[in-house]
């Protein structure tokens, strides 16, 4: 019943991503708790929260291509979204931390004595409550994105103007994030956490269990992207994105339909920047740099934006390239993503997905085309090339 | 005691000076004996000896003087000569104190200092502030003035009576009376005195004057009073001129801005393309003015000063040409997709970032400034830096010469014409892939102009041109496309409201507060300020 009523909301693409990652939320902790190191199917704790890391990453790109692939809302400042989240859950973590600090404040996080705080602002009371910290996880991007929505959606403003403004957006977090006095740890941000529900941050247990965790949600966060756009609401966003003015003149209300997919959206990235910031330990102002959220636009670009399975595939490459880059030629590392950047957008506008498609459909033509022993007509080599489209004027 | 000192020591300095500037007036001959009367039989000698010395006039005079006060002049118990000693173990290193030439050293035991009391150090130092006052020296009488203005001795106000008489240099002498100003308001003069003192200091410089006047600003009586006035009326001067500073640095800031902002108004105006490697024309500019600068310095050092005029076309050509490539190798190709645009130039800028990284290190490099555009000037009380102003002048400028080339030149009306009508453009036999060609190097080219500019006022490094693209973003948005005008309007009003609200927000907050305005500015003018009238849906 159940089962039936949750494969009738994915397609198999998605049952299989959901499934698989159900199965290393599983086995993954498993290998690395049970087996021992000198097993060759042991994961070693560093690869558990780098992984873990990745999925994070990877549930910001599908919340990125929820509004970027399926309703053409090019937002350049998901990661303030993100960064949000993080500092939701940086703030119970900092809680948790209690009397245990350096200046030994039960109450006070460090960073508060050191600036001769006496009490704690209130924008701090109710963090020492998981629960209150999980719905702030939740409440605080969706607030933000509500409100900055509701008002950029009603005025119709679309296209690069409104990737812009959600540049500015995080731009102008980042700005507040780095003061000192806003009361959220200043350029040092929050680190130095010391356990997460009881359990110690640190050992390998928690970190497994951090990965489950990270594992489960973004199952969750593909199941409900392809719950939205499998319904008729999803219908109407695609619709959107191709022709918003059609849809408006067919007598939806678009800013509706954009303000509702744009906030779900922006919750979806908070709960990835929450289970972000446990397993690398720190959040700080430099999440908010507009650098990172162009960053997760191309992870989406690259997987193939417009499918949901794309994004998962194209952050996870992408971050690991760069993990590998940096450590073994830091250097190239900027050269080789500028060129990501360039390529995708020349020659793979539907990512690396798109390029399977294709591939996938030559080579069904060319097996039939054998099985009917009919010889191949020159223009269906052609027909991998889509034409360049018309320059279309700014107005 | 102890401003006196200072006060000698002043005078001593500039009395040495003098002395090695100007020719005496009279000869050793006539000097000798009166100097040696300062070794008189009891003070009033030494009081006529010193006011003989001050009616000769001559320069060596007040260092004389000086040395009394400061109890460095002796006389030798042998022969009762008069010299300036400095102590030296158990001699004192002795100087003839009429001509300067160096003594034999006389032991501690042969020489007596020559006693001075209070009354003769006021003596002395009325004569040595006298003596100033009416130096020949324009510098010197400032000097004097301006010391006088400071210690507000009371003591002095004769003299300076004096001095104002005798003063020709108009400056000097409304320097003067400001010291004399000073001076009554903080001795025992009458009130009406002191009224007439408040007038005259409340029309000199106002932050000077606040400070003379606030402790008057609680006294009883009609002088009080006066003082509150003025004091009313100098924090509402301050107050203007605090504005005018705000404009002033709001426009600088503004020509910043602009500079920017002109390039990408134009390239997102004419192709609907937000080039986001905007910012690294900006910065290759600006390596263009430091390479440049790098060959004048090896090859011709004496046309340093043109340096920058030399970089101008330079930096025109470098970022202009590689606009050009961009724009025939990326931007062609995504024609019609403004996102994808966005996400490949922003490719473009990390690799050119990088490539500059990889060629000249990722620290700051020095450029150095033509010595036209160092120092700074005198406006009202604020003081300017000719360098604030030249980029005002030179934004304006590649500002006009832009209209101009807009108005009045063939590309610029094709320019128009694409931009208003890509389609009829194309129709009318306008070939509007050049066109945009040519409009995103012109774009570039002038970033590259703008990176001159920036380079005088910011660190030339990798990262300059990421701190100025989301402003010149701002400035573009909230000015509206396919008119320069309001990309001018834009960046002024946004340089000005960034500095009228930093002092009440701090300069971070001020940052966050404009770009809060501009996102609730956007609900009433989606497209900007001065946004193109049309009838399409979609822009």
């Amino acid at each position: 019943m159940i089962t039936q009523w949750f494969f009738s909301h994915v397609d198999r693409r998605g049952g299989i991503v959901i499934t698989l990652l159900v199965a290393i939320a599983v086995l993954v902790p498993l290998s690395n708790l049970l087996l021992p190191a000198t097993s060759p199917f042991h994961v070693p704790t560093y690869l558990v929260s780098l992984i873990g890391k990745y999925l994070t990453y990877a549930m910001l790109a599908v919340a990125l291509d929820l509004v970027w692939g399926f309703c053409g809302i090019l937002s350049l400042g998901h990661g303030a979204f993100f960064a949000l989240g993080g500092y939701a859950m940086g703030m119970y973590l900092m809680r948790q931390i209690g009397a245990r600090g350096v200046y030994a404040d039960p109450v006070l996080p460090d960073f508060m004595v050191f600036l001769n705080w006496k009490e704690l602002p209130w924008f701090w009371y109710g963090f020492d409550s998981f629960w209150f910290a999980a719905l702030m996880v939740l409440l605080v991007p969706g607030v933000l994105a509500f409100g900055f929505g509701w008002l950029a959606f009603r005025s119709r403003v679309t296209g690069v103007y409104l990737s812009i403004i959600t540049q500015a957006l995080t731009y102008a977090l980042l700005l507040a994030f780095f003061r000192n006095d806003m009361g959220f740890g200043g350029n040092n941000g929050l680190t130095d956490f010391k356990d997460i529900l009881g359990f110690n941050i640190q050992a390998d247990i928690t970190r497994s269990l951090l990965f489950a965790t990270t594992a489960l949600f973004l199952a969750l966060a593909v199941f409900v992207t392809s719950f939205i756009v499998r319904s008729k609401l999803g219908k109407v966003l695609v619709g959107v994105r191709d022709a918003e003015s059609r849809m408006r003149f067919l007598g939806y209300r678009v800013d509706r339909f954009k303000l509702f997919v744009w906030t779900v959206s922006a919750m979806m990235a908070g709960v990835a920047g929450a289970l972000y910031v446990p397993q690398v330990g720190i959040i700080n102002p430099s999440e908010f740099e507009p650098a990172n959220s162009i960053e997760a636009v191309i992870w989406v670009a690259v997987g193939g934006r417009g499918t949901i399975i794309g994004p998962i595939i194209g952050a996870v490459l992408v971050n690991f390239g760069k993990t590998y880059f940096t450590a073994a030629f830091p250097e190239i590392w900027l050269f080789a993503l500028g060129a990501l950047f360039i390529v995708v957008t020349l020659f793979l506008p539907k990512g690396i997905l798109g390029l399977y498609g294709t591939w996938k459909s030559k080579w069904t033509d060319r097996t039939a085309r054998n099985r009917d022993a009919v010889l191949p007509p020159v223009a269906a080599v052609r027909s991998g090339h889509t034409p360049i489209p018309e320059p279309q004027a700014a107005e | 005691m102890q401003f006196i000192r200072l006060l000698s020591a002043i005078f001593l300095m500039l009395g040495i000076l003098h002395h090695a500037a100007n020719a005496q007036t009279v000869d050793d001959a006539t000097l000798r004996p009166l100097v040696q009367a300062l070794a008189g039989e009891n003070f009033d000698n030494t009081t006529k000896a010193i006011s003989d010395l001050v009616k000769t006039g001559d320069p060596r005079v007040s260092s004389l003087l000086n040395a009394l006060g400061g109890g460095d002049l002796y006389v030798s118990k042998a022969d009762k000569t008069v010299f300036l000693g400095k102590r030296q173990g158990s001699d004192y290193a002795a100087t003839d104190p009429v001509t300067g030439a160096t003594l034999a050293p006389v032991p501690r035991s042969a020489a007596e200092k020559i006693k001075v009391n209070n009354r003769l150090r006021r003596e002395i130092s009325a004569a040595i502030g006298g003596l100033t006052l009416m130096s020949e020296n324009a510098g010197e009488r400032r000097s004097a003035a301006e010391a006088i203005l400071k210690s507000r001795d009371p003591e002095s106000i004769p003299l300076l009576d004096r001095a104002i008489a005798a003063e020709n240099d108009p400056s000097i002498k409304a320097l003067m009376s400001q010291a004399k100003a000073a001076a009554v308001l903080n001795s025992g003069s009458p009130d009406d005195a002191k009224i007439a003192a408040i007038a005259e200091v409340s029309g000199g410089n106002s932050r000077d004057a606040l400070g003379l006047l606030t402790p008057l600003e609680g006294a009883e009586g009609p002088v009080g009073d006066a003082a509150r006035a003025a004091i009313s009326s100098i924090n509402s001067e301050l107050a203007i001129w605090n504005a005018v500073q705000n404009i002033v640095y709001g426009l600088s800031l503004g020509s910043v801005l602009l500079l920017a902002a002109i390039g990408l108004a134009i390239t997102f105006g004419v192709m609907g393309v937000i080039n986001m490697a905007h910012g690294e024309m900006v910065m290759i500019g600006a390596y263009t003015t430091f390479v440049v600068q790098q060959i004048i310095r090896t090859t011709a050092p004496g046309i340093f000063d043109y340096s920058l005029l030399i970089a101008l076309p330079a930096a025109f050509m470098a970022s202009g040409a590689i606009g050009v490539l961009i724009e025939r190798s990326v931007i062609r190709f995504l024609y019609g997709r403004p996102l994808e645009t966005l996400l490949a130039t922003w490719g473009i800028s990390l690799v050119l970032q990088q490539a500059i990284r990889s060629w000249f290190g990722a620290s700051n490099v020095q450029v150095g400034n033509p010595s036209w555009m160092a120092g700074s000037f005198d406006l009202g009380p604020l003081t300017l830096t000719w360098s604030r102003l030249w980029i005002i002048v030179f934004a304006l400028s590649v500002f006009a010469i832009l209209q101009l080339v807009l108005k009045k030149t063939m590309l610029g009306l094709r320019m128009r014409a694409v931009t208003q009508n890509r389609r009829m453009a194309a129709s009318m036999g306008i070939r509007t892939p050049w066109v945009d060609a040519l409009t995103f190097g012109l774009g570039s080219g002038i970033a590259g102009i703008a990176g001159v500019a920036l380079s005088q006022i910011d660190n030339v490094s990798p990262n300059l041109g990421q701190g100025y693209i989301i402003d010149s973003f701002m400035v573009v948005v909230f000015g509206g496309v396919g008119n320069l005008w309001g990309t001018l309007v834009g960046a002024m009003s946004l340089g000005i409201a960034n500095k009228f609200l930093e002092p009440f927000a701090g300069a971070v907050l001020g940052k966050i507060l404009v770009l809060v305005l501009i996102i609730l500015f956007i609900q009433k003018r989606p497209r900007g300020l001065f946004a193109l009238k049309g009838r399409a849906i979609e822009a």
